[in-house]
């Protein structure tokens, strides 16, 4: 009897505990966005005051007869009228003094002002939230934000077509023929992950360099409509889960292996295809290495993250700018994921675990 | 995706190889040569020809000083010698710490961490007593998707000396203000700080570890509990050897990944090697050699030496493959 009640006590539990420690693990872990949105809306001086709390606060005030006093918190004892109550208040101070001040409660006006037995520089200061908006301002201005976002949008757009389409091509190409050194080279495709950048950066960056193309965005869009390894697995995977015979089909219907692709093989494959677009945009979102070191010297033409990167060389001693920065930089692809997140998941999980 | 490279040797698409085929497959050949065609050209174009030309550039003596290319000329192994005594690759002691060594410092906490850390999280999502198993997954993940330059700068916010909150936990916890890590700042502390910065890419990894974990059987589990089996050994027995193709798949991907380490350190230290040194990896070091110093020729030869040492690597994993990895109802393998 005993134990069947600890059982079920047991039974009921066990999923609290799981699912609050995950919370807590969960919550330090994403605990950095906290960081950027509470240091993004603070002003300079909310930054550098000691001992202020880490939301954006200000220090209270309240207006008595016409002006602005400072409210400060204080120990109900030290006050006349209130000797015997414990525990502290927000009063306003109205006048200073080093042994005793005089106070008003903005909560009981019709108290008066009175005497507390404190000095006002001992006192601690009640905070309230207090934001400003204005980082974002700065932060749009200074960087040239819609230029760069523009900059960034075009590149993905642009390279995220040059995937799709060459990524279909070769993955049908390695699903749907027969041919000998078809494996072999399959296997070359996928070895390529392991290749070094360096090994083929250098001669094409001086090639590059030599025609003239460093500077544009040409570098980094012309190569993805020439295939990459991820994405071709991944969708030739996706592809060889459609049955044949609908291609035989098609075929015997006398459709060529073009037509087989864009009717059969694309209508069934809008899901990874969707993975393959929002992986790619996210990619080219955040690519830093390879705009870094072919539009360094066109400032016009650079993306997101390289101009994230300059200005917190500049402004490296205005946090709060840097992290308005940040919030503007991933908002997009974070909105994308929101939306999308299904496809991201799907597109993961076929490339990790089928072999 | 690697078991695709333990294949053995498959026929090459040769000529002779063609000539062979009836007409029918020989149609089929040049059609699917044709569909595969983009990659090929692009292989060759972008990757076969690269990888020739800095196996040439490394023989030669190709580099701009004050703006001009010397005129290329055959210096043989030059690159090659001068490489083999630079201690800014090979020192361990001493007074710089080389590049291999930063490396190996590096990859002794981040592979681990980088492992085990999604492993971890992975389990906990799969758990039976875990409530709203979905959000939870999306949100582990949703930072993989954030750009690596803001994930660097707000982790570096956090991990601030004296205003971020990690600091200021510790303090509030009770050490002591003058014990706390000076991160990024510190000799030390640098390593530990670059795998925080780094630990929200683990969402791909634990994913994957997820898939992984979901196509175990309960069976096998349920079978263990009658022959009285507790948690830790269902998960040595059972879990481990029915994960370890994704193990596998996600160690050799984060040893390749490790190796081309360098822009954390390019982005945080401005590419300088702060503090002291100690963040001067490999890369970064080439990095530098091909776009400060202009060093062509000893850059190519220094990531030839890359290549090298990553297909050592990888071909020693693949290797230990045999004995602890277990694909599950594939002989062919």
């Amino acid at each position: 009897m005993a134990s069947s009640v600890t059982r079920k006590a047991n039974k009921a539990i066990k999923p609290i505990l799981v699912t609050s420690f995950t919370l807590v693990l969960l919550m330090m872990f994403l605990s950095p966005f906290a960081f950027m949105v509470f240091t993004s809306l603070k002003t300079p001086e909310q930054i550098s005051v000691v001992g202020a709390p880490i939301w954006p606060a200000a220090v209270a005030s309240f207006e008595y007869n016409g002006k602005e006093v400072d409210m400060y918190t204080v120990p109900l004892n030290t006050c006349e009228g209130s000797e015997n109550h414990s525990g502290t208040a927000g009063l306003a101070l109205v006048k200073k003094g080093t042994r005793a001040s005089t106070f008003v409660d903005p909560d009981h006006l019709e108290r008066g002002e009175f005497v507390c037995q404190v000095s006002w520089r001992a006192l601690d200061r009640p905070w309230k939230f207090s934001p400003t908006f204005n980082n974002y301002k700065e932060v749009w201005d200074t960087i040239q934000f819609p230029r760069l976002l523009w900059n960034t949008t075009f590149y993905a757009i642009m390279s995220t077509i040059g995937v799709l389409i060459s990524c279909t091509f070769v993955a049908y190409g390695f699903s749907r023929f027969d041919f000998p050194g078809r494996d072999f080279l399959f296997v070359v495709l996928i070895a390529t992950i392991f290749l070094p950048g360096f090994v083929t950066l250098i001669p094409t960056y001086t090639f590059f360099q030599r025609i003239g193309w460093v500077g544009t965005w040409l570098p980094l869009i012309v190569p993805t409509f020439f295939g990459n390894a991820f994405d071709v697995f991944l969708l030739r995977q996706y592809f060889m889960t459609i049955p044949r015979e609908m291609d035989e089909a098609a075929m015997i219907d006398g459709a060529s292996r073009f037509r087989i692709l864009w009717s059969v093989i694309v209508p069934q494959s809008y899901p990874v295809l969707l993975a393959v677009t929002v992986f790619h945009i996210v990619y080219a979102w955040n690519d830093f290495f390879g705009p870094l070191i072919y539009l360094s010297t066109n400032r016009a033409a650079w993306p997101v993250s390289v101009a994230l990167n300059t200005f917190n060389g500049i402004y490296g001693q205005k946090p709060q700018l840097i992290q308005a920065g940040a919030l503007m930089t991933l908002l997009l692809p974070l909105l994308l994921f929101i939306f999308a997140q299904r496809f991201f998941v799907q597109g993961i999980v076929i490339t990790g675990v089928d072999k | 995706m690697f078991q695709e490279l333990n294949r053995g040797t498959p026929a090459l698409p040769t000529p002779r190889a063609y000539r062979e085929l009836t007409p029918l497959k020989r149609r089929e050949m040049r059609e699917g040569l044709l569909f595969i065609s983009p990659w090929l050209i692009g292989f060759l174009v972008f990757t076969l020809l690269p990888i020739l030309a800095s196996l040439a550039f490394s023989f030669m003596n190709m580099k701009i000083t004050d703006g001009i290319l010397s005129p290329p000329k055959f210096v043989g192994l030059d690159n090659y010698i001068q490489m083999a005594k630079d201690p800014q690759i090979w020192s361990i002691g001493g007074g710089t710490r080389g590049s291999l060594w930063i490396t190996v410092l590096f990859g002794a906490i981040s592979l681990p961490v980088g492992l085990m850390l999604p492993l971890f999280i992975a389990l906990l999502m799969n758990s039976r007593h875990l409530k709203g198993k979905m959000a939870f997954r999306s949100a582990f993940y949703m930072p993989y998707i954030i750009p690596f330059v803001a994930a660097v700068f707000l982790w570096g916010g956090m991990l601030n000396p004296e205003s971020g909150w990690i600091n200021r936990a510790l303090v509030a916890v009770g050490v002591p203000r003058d014990m706390t890590p000076n991160w990024a700042n510190d000799v030390n502390w640098v390593y530990p700080t670059y795998v925080i910065m780094g630990i929200w890419a683990i969402g791909n990894a634990m994913l994957i570890f997820l898939a992984g974990l979901q196509g175990v059987p309960t069976d096998l589990y349920d079978a263990a509990k009658v022959d009285g089996a507790n948690g830790w050994h269902s998960f040595w027995k059972i879990t481990f050897p029915m994960i370890s193709p994704v193990i596998f798949y996600n160690l050799v991907l984060g040893v390749v990944f490790l190796f081309q380490y360098f822009t954390v350190p390019l982005v945080v230290n401005q590419g300088t090697g702060r503090p002291g040194g100690a963040t001067m990896f490999f890369n970064l070091y080439l990095y530098k050699t091909f776009f400060t110093f202009q060093n062509m020729s000893y850059g190519a030869a220094m990531a030839w030496l890359l290549f090298f040492l990553i297909l050592v690597v990888t071909i020693i994993l693949f290797r230990t493959a045999r004995h602890w990895v277990y694909y599950a109802g594939d002989g062919k393998s």
